[in-house]
């Protein structure tokens, strides 16, 4: 029995674990900024951790692996980023539980353009 | 027996990227479909690492990459597109 293919498919099993809370908070959260939180934080994590499983019971495939882990964590923060900022800016109100919005009194950035 | 485990991975993975379609059919406005969106293709990129397993081929890593790549062009798309239109 291959040891290091059975710790991989259990880290595995923990990244697609942490998918599925994050699917599951973007069903049942009650904004649009709550759910893409929980959608990028808990998604990354995942298949970061889903990645690493299959880079462990496969060591061959490192090298790729690694790079695709890489591209996930600076893409990932940033389309969030500018998907939620573009939200906000067209309108979309947060939830009535919210307690502090700092881009409140802040007009449309860049202007027309 | 590995395999199995990498099969039940995957599973999950697709009930996770079904609870997250649910979310681009029901969500109110159009931002909450591409975020809804945004997660399964996050989701996808795990996916096709497990088949890329599964079948043991390497080239499916790169499928991946390149999946990652145009997902997150247009992500950024819409996101232009939401805040001042294309």
């Amino acid at each position: 029995m291959n040891i290091a293919a059975l710790i991989g498919g259990v880290v595995s099993i923990a990244g697609a674990v942490f998918l599925l809370l994050a699917a599951l908070g973007l069903v049942r959260m009650p904004d649009i900024y709550n759910r893409m939180q929980a959608g990028t934080k808990a998604t990354t994590l995942g298949s970061i951790l889903f990645l690493i499983g299959v880079a462990i019971a496969n060591p061959g495939w490192s090298p790729r692996i690694a790079l695709l882990i890489l591209f996930v964590v600076f893409t990932n923060p940033i389309s969030s980023h500018a998907l939620i900022r573009a939200a906000h800016f067209s309108g979309i109100p947060p939830a009535q539980k919210t307690v502090k919005d700092d881009l409140a009194d802040r007009p449309a950035a860049g202007g027309p353009s | 027996m590995a395999d199995l485990l990498f099969w039940i991975a995957g599973g999950i993975a697709a009930i996770a990227a079904v609870l997250s379609f649910y979310r681009v059919i029901a969500g109110p406005s159009a931002a909450d479909r591409a975020v809804g969106l945004d997660g399964m293709t996050i989701i996808a990129i795990s996916f096709i690492a497990f088949l890329a397993v599964v079948s043991g081929r390497v080239i499916y890593v790169d499928v991946a990459l390149v999946y990652g790549l145009v997902s997150f062009l247009g992500v950024i798309a819409v996101a232009r597109y939401l805040e001042r239109g294309l």
